[in-house]
């Protein structure tokens, strides 16, 4: 494979006669490339639409007025509304803190800021039930006050702020340090006070990333399911929300059912990469790997 | 807290409180949501005794969990390694038709929740499913086994090791690879020495980045494999069925062993780029 690598695009640098080979092996890796990503991500994309739409309308509707369906995709929209503004303060307080300055173990905050991404989610599920569960730290004094964290949408919350957290501060920040700190010196200069600068000055020069940040939050926020399935205690038509409404259903051979609603997800993963795409090309944000 | 902001007066709980409200408002989060939650797995995990513990986590089901997603993830994302490799070849060196709507899905496991890829790929590799029941005559099974395990994690961890070279391989200049074909090298040299030294911390960080997140994962993975022990169970699943028996500390402590995989990995990766960026600025 890494041989047919080689026969790079640069025909001017190779003899002439190697202009067909390098076809060749420029047509192998295509190939290879579209064989692979058909495998393991078009096919099984293309599945989902096929399976929920198999049985037609009425197949949907059957799903659209199940009333668990529908408390999961309300749990499931409540819990990413409170979620993605509060990351988004997060995003951008711990970004402002970080851009433009120098201190001892600043690395090392943005890597405590990023550890959210290389923690398990069932383990981040975990910790928040040895906190807050029946038997944890403090789970005797919440429960003697009747509040409910664990099994309840507070600790559904708790788990998608802690699995979406390092988003928005990871893609506001490269553009707070690209954009510098002379405008915002110039405003103050010119006496603006602090919210003034950042709703002129710091806002508009990272709306483009701090959009990018909201609609990654906003997708995983909505789909996440291991760190939701530790805390809510999976309650039908309580505490479930869709993923965990898909396993359910998947469980109970209503593939019907299942498919309906990675149907919804599945849009939501569209319009993501979507805008995404956009947002690449008319604001030249760069992909990277999260 | 080495990490407030620099200023002339002089004590650190005179810096915290006259921190701006931006640190404030990061220190409360990161603290709520992050340090309090790792706080409550370490500490109640050493409430219990050594001897405890090391019997916790060397059970025998334990270790074949450990087994199953430490190796099953290895394998998934040094296969991604080769795969992210040639993809990021293929999207930065060539035109054909469909090279943009290739890039802009390669993001997809990222934006598609895993329990919805767990649910199509599970159906698409049962043995009556779409790709499943065409390697079925060949007496491969891939729902409900290993093999299950590995291509959700190559689902699941593929966008790393493409993101992270891509990026990489735009800034190469080709001038340096027309300087080796004018000195004389041939195209394996050219690869070997011209082109991989300097994509390799990028790859290196793909593949390890793909790894932590293999083995975190949870959705894709419970949904496609059988979750049998010591054939396809995997750490994550453990601690929940765990938790369902309300076996507390046996949760804690496997727990505890992936929270200590996740941090070295993270470790190893800041490593990596570390030394990436010292050779290759």
């Amino acid at each position: 494979m890494a041989d047919s690598s080689l026969k790079q695009p640069i025909a001017a640098a190779g003899p002439k006669s190697q202009g067909t080979t390098f076809q060749w092996g420029k047509w192998l890796l295509v190939a290879f490339v579209f064989g692979f990503l058909g495998l393991i991500l078009l096919v099984p994309t293309l599945n989902v639409f096929v399976q929920a739409l198999k049985a037609g309308l009425p197949g949907l509707l059957d799903t659209f007025t199940n009333k668990f369906f529908l408390n999961a995709v309300k749990l499931t929209l409540i819990t990413a509304a409170i979620t993605v503004p509060l990351n988004t303060v997060f995003g951008i307080c711990a970004a402002l803190s970080l851009a433009n300055k120098n201190f001892p173990g600043r690395s090392l905050l943005i890597s405590i800021i990023d550890l959210p991404f290389s923690i398990s989610p069932v383990v981040a599920g975990l910790m928040l039930v040895l906190l807050f569960g029946n038997r944890g730290w403090f789970g005797p004094l919440l429960e003697a006050n009747g509040i409910k964290i664990i099994f309840a949408l507070p600790g559904i919350v708790m788990a998608s702020i802690f699995i979406t957290m390092p988003f928005i501060a990871r893609e506001v920040l490269p553009a707070l340090e690209e954009a510098g700190t002379q405008q915002e010196e110039a405003a103050a200069t010119l006496g603006a006070n602090q919210w003034q600068t950042f709703w002129r000055v710091t806002l508009p020069s990272i709306k483009w990333s701090l959009l990018y940040g909201l609609i990654l939050t906003n997708a995983r926020a909505m789909g996440e399911f291991g760190a939701v399935t530790v805390v809510s205690g999976n309650i039908v038509g309580k505490t479930q929300t869709l993923p965990l409404f898909i396993e359910e259903a998947h469980i109970q051979y209503n593939s019907q059912a299942a498919y309906t609603a990675a149907l919804l997800l599945a849009c939501l993963a569209v319009v993501t990469l979507v805008v995404k795409y956009l947002l690449e090309r008319t604001a030249g944000i760069q992909h990277r790997g999260h | 807290m080495t990490s407030s902001p620099p200023s002339s007066s002089p004590g650190l709980w005179h810096q915290i409180l006259h921190a701006p409200w931006t640190w404030r408002v990061t220190w409360f989060y990161l603290t709520l949501f992050l340090f309090l939650p790792m706080a409550a797995l370490v500490l109640k995990a050493l409430t219990l005794n050594p001897a405890e513990i090391w019997r916790i986590a060397t059970d025998p089901v334990a270790i074949s969990t450990y087994n199953v997603t430490f190796f099953t993830a290895l394998v998934a994302s040094i296969i991604n390694g080769f795969a992210g490799l040639i993809i990021a070849w293929v999207l930065v060196r060539y035109e054909f038709p469909g090279k943009r709507f290739l890039d802009a899905i390669i993001d997809l496991p990222f934006a598609l929740p895993t329990a919805v890829a767990g649910l199509t790929l599970s159906t698409i590799y049962s043995t009556n499913g779409w790709i499943g029941g065409f390697l079925e005559p060949f007496g491969i099974r891939v729902s409900f086994t290993r093999l299950g395990v590995l291509v959700a994690m190559i689902f699941i961890a593929l966008p790393f090791s493409v993101r992270t070279v891509q990026p990489v391989l735009q800034d190469l200049e080709p001038e340096m690879e027309e300087a080796a074909w004018s000195m004389g090298a041939s195209r394996w040299q050219t690869f070997w020495r011209v082109i991989l030294p300097p994509l390799m911390p990028a790859i290196l960080t793909g593949v390890a980045m793909g790894f932590s997140r293999a083995v975190g994962e949870y959705g894709s993975v419970v949904i496609i494999a059988g979750n049998i022990p010591f054939q396809d169970l995997i750490a994550p699943v453990l601690i929940i069925q765990r938790l369902e028996q309300f076996d507390y500390a046996g949760a804690t402590v496997i727990g505890t062993v992936l929270l200590l995989i996740s941090l070295s990995a993270l470790l190893v990766i800041n490593l990596i780029q570390a030394r990436g960026r010292r050779f290759y600025g």
